[in-house]
């Protein structure tokens, strides 16, 4: 069988070009590699190679012709032992019209501009926290002690865990968050970074593709700017791009938001920014409890999570249960207090404003609701539906930027899933649309209050 | 090409690390000679049928094709043994064929089909093997670098002897990360051979036009790592240089960088019409210098192979390839329900 050679597409979106000119005559012998002709587009100029070997037997479209589509066949090779004069017989007088006709063999659907119905994400369901038996000791503890004894608890129990960081060891951790872990695990599994976060979250990725569940601590997520492109090119999307082959079992964790007096390049919340990221799980944890039970479930999930810590809460105390295995599950939110006027939304130092109002609301006769998300993504929408569907008010409060907040896509879920159970707009708190300023009074207004929170409640309740 | 083996060794710059003499070229047998042309004949038949499916429009988006550079991954393969890893960026198909995954399953990535090695979701710039110990595949320039590193880290970690071989171009020895990896990578003394391809071109900025330093090898002097320039289009020299750098880091010495001086035949993708060097050039690169005919012509020269021997190899490889191409070009598009897996597990 002659082969035919076909008008090549230099991209995916070129139609037709010209060809320049041939560069073998009729009755050449050609090899695979070899320069057979020129084509141009509006764009370019490429040479087009011979892939198979033989002899050229008749060429189609001669050289000068302009519009040429691609896949129209432009010369004909015999093969060995093919009579070269017989070969391009036939070929070639309705080639032109064939072309036109040629179905276009990219597949179908690469074109087809139908709207087919896209399936749905299939829903995952996630499991309820775990019952702590009746009895359980409580033992009042700090968000830093938590995330402390989640690792080490986790170091314990499997040998390719180890934690990575700027100051993770010898200097027991720039917020003491690893404290005595280099005593019990040792310089081989509590690793000292150099300051170099693009280069270790990316060594922390490649050790996590190979099998180890590498903590990888950002000394602030601010810092992990210079790393993004690892987490969300090279840990996010691998187990996609892989086919389900491979993934990266890795945690990211560190402070993340507002500190105090910081200013704008180290107080800055990430929570929207990683949750937008399809094969990234985010955690922000505001009760020590969940830090530890969340830090250890994190550690143990086969995909890369990113785990969202506050300074100012790490010197906090809650009670957290005395318990072997204490673990909680991701992408559960947790009521903190049952209420029915109202439901007010938050996570992470979020909580702290939630809770504080609350109170304030409570003295005026206003029974709020407070989940806490506890996962940013997968987010629990479920729990937030049910209680709206119950208070028929929701107010959303965070300490990110305003604009694509975690906030925005709670509202804009609810008033699609919810929208006749809402008796008033939903309200999201987040911090000013500002970059944190330094000055004391400046840093104040530009955080979310309480007093906004109050104020937010009463206008849902039309308490005004 | 000023080949490392004609050329004087590369001086020492610094007292305390010498840059290392490119070894003599292995010295071949016929079977590692035939091995050879084998292999390198296997990614230079894939790859032009790749560009050809291109030019029919049954791949998409971006393929960037590695002819020329063939006797790279050849030799650097040659050495290796069970459980090393290698990874790359995104002129990637060639590397895959050296750890063996199969021509079919890379083919079908590249027409986006459901039996890819990703199942069609990753394509020509992302495929990975586990099983193989193929990492990838990476889209971002540079950033396997880190990964790599990553790899050694976990070799390290688990005390075992293997290596990472990390290959990155002459555009990526330019990028930050890589000397934050550079700097861990002989801090710590991880198993790592970073291999530079130094084909002369980041995309269409030469080599000159680009870097400061232009002898690679010289790159991990900051560091400590040592580096060899090794000529490229030789799969012997590259084997020389392979063998010593994996023993070099399974006795614990740390990371070491091979310069492989090397040429692509084609553009840096389908769509570069490459006006940024003389046609001269490519053809000098072709006629004098191509791995491929290198191996050939010593075949014969030392009546180790007959023309008919050769042509039955070569008829042999076409057929694979022909057998993955008609695979790739009539194999489903992956079930829509695939869009929704394989995101978290």
């Amino acid at each position: 069988m002659p082969i035919e050679i076909l008008m090549p597409a230099l991209s995916p979106t070129m139609e037709e070009g010209n060809l320049s000119k041939w560069l073998k005559n009729e009755g050449d012998k050609v090899v695979a590699g070899d320069v057979i002709a020129e084509i141009e587009t509006d764009k370019a100029t490429m040479e087009v190679e011979a892939v198979d070997e033989g002899t050229l037997a008749k060429i189609v479209v001669p050289a000068g012709t302009e519009g040429v589509k691609v896949n129209a066949v432009i010369a004909v090779l015999a093969v060995d032992g093919e009579d070269v004069d017989k070969a391009g017989e036939g070929i070639g007088e309705e080639a032109p019209a064939k072309a036109e006709a040629a179905p276009a063999p990219a597949p179908a659907a690469a074109k087809s501009e139908a709207a087919a119905p896209v399936a749905a994400a299939p829903k995952t369901e996630v499991a309820a926290d775990p019952d702590i038996p009746a009895g359980t000791e409580l033992v009042s503890t700090t968000v830093r002690e938590a995330l402390r004894d989640a690792m080490a608890e986790e170091m314990r129990r499997d040998g390719d865990v180890f934690v990575m960081g700027e100051e993770v060891a010898e200097y027991q951790g720039a917020y003491k968050i690893t404290q005595g872990l280099l005593q019990e695990f040792g310089p081989r599994r509590v690793v000292d970074t150099p300051i170099t976060e693009h280069g270790f979250a990316g060594v922390g990725v490649g050790a996590a593709m190979a099998g180890l569940k590498p903590i990888v601590e950002f000394m602030t997520f601010n810092f992990a700017m210079q790393a993004i492109d690892q987490i969300i090119n090279s840990a996010a999307k691998t187990l996609y791009m892989s086919g389900g082959q491979m993934g990266a079992p890795i945690v990211f964790r560190g402070p993340n938001g507002a500190a105090a007096r910081v200013a704008a390049q180290h107080s800055q919340c990430y929570a929207a920014w990683y949750s937008h990221i399809p094969g990234l799980k985010v955690v922000m944890p505001y009760t020590a409890a969940d830090a530890k039970g969340l830090l250890k479930a994190a550690i143990r999930d086969p995909n890369p999570v990113i785990f969202l810590e506050n300074e100012i809460l790490y010197g906090q105390s809650f009670d957290v249960p005395k318990l072997d295995d204490f673990v909680l599950p991701i992408g559960k939110a947790r009521i903190h207090k049952k209420g029915k006027d109202v439901t007010i939304v938050s996570f992470g130092i979020g909580m702290t404003y939630a809770v504080k109002a609350e109170a304030e609301l409570r003295g005026m006769g206003i029974d709020a609701e407070i989940i806490d998300l506890r996962s940013i993504r997968p987010l629990d929408f479920d729990t937030i539906i049910a209680s709206v569907k119950k208070t028929n008010r929701l107010v959303v409060v965070e300490e990110g930027f305003p604009q694509s907040s975690v906030g925005d896509h709670i509202a804009n879920q609810v008033s699609q899933r919810a929208f006749d159970f809402l008796d008033a707009p939903v309200i999201t708190i987040a911090g000013k649309d500002v970059p944190m300023p330094y000055a004391a009074n400046l840093e104040k207004l530009a955080l979310p209050n309480v007093g906004e929170v109050v104020e937010a409640v009463k206008a849902v309740t039309y308490r005004g | 090409m000023a080949t490392a083996a004609k050329k004087a060794p590369a001086k020492s710059r610094s007292d305390k690390q010498s840059n290392l003499s490119a070894p003599k070229p292995a010295d071949f047998t016929k079977e590692d000679e035939l091995s050879a042309y084998r292999h390198m004949l296997l990614i230079r038949r894939f790859e032009e049928k790749a560009g050809q499916l291109y030019g029919m429009g049954f791949i998409g988006g971006f393929c960037h094709l590695y002819i020329g550079q063939e006797a790279v991954v050849t030799g650097m393969k040659m050495a290796l043994i069970e459980g090393d890893q290698m990874i790359t960026a995104y002129r990637d198909h060639g590397h895959m064929l050296a750890m063996d995954l199969s021509p079919r399953g890379v083919m079908a990535e590249l027409t986006g089909r459901r039996g890819g090695l990703s199942k069609g979701k990753g394509g020509s710039m992302h495929m990975f093997s586990k099983e193989k110990h193929f990492y990838g595949g990476h889209g971002i320039v540079g950033a396997q670098v880190s990964l790599g590193t990553g790899l050694a880290f976990a070799n390290r970690y688990r005390d075992n002897k293997n290596v990472s071989l990390t290959y990155f171009g002459d555009g990526a020895a330019n990028q930050g990360q890589v000397y934050e990896s550079f700097n861990m990578a002989s801090l710590w003394k991880l198993p790592v051979i970073y291999i530079i391809e130094n084909n002369r071109y980041a995309m269409g900025t030469s080599v000159s036009r680009s870097s400061a330093e232009t002898d690679f090898s010289h790159r991990g002097a900051s560091f400590k790592i040592p580096g060899i320039q090794v000529d490229g289009m030789d799969v012997r020299a590259v084997k020389s240089a392979a063998d010593l750098a994996t023993e070099w880091c399974r006795a614990g010495n740390g990371p070491l960088i091979l310069e492989m001086q090397t040429y692509r035949y084609r553009g840096h993708s389908m769509s570069d019409p490459a006006k940024y060097r003389s046609k001269e050039e490519v053809q000098k690169m072709r006629s004098e210098h191509d791995p491929i005919e290198q191996v050939r012509a010593r075949l014969l020269d030392k009546k180790w192979a007959s023309e008919d021997e050769l042509k039955a190899i070569d008829k042999e490889v076409r057929d694979i390839v022909a057998d993955a191409a008609e695979f790739a070009q009539h194999d489903a598009e992956p079930d829509p329900s695939e869009l929704w897996t394989d995101i978290v597990l």
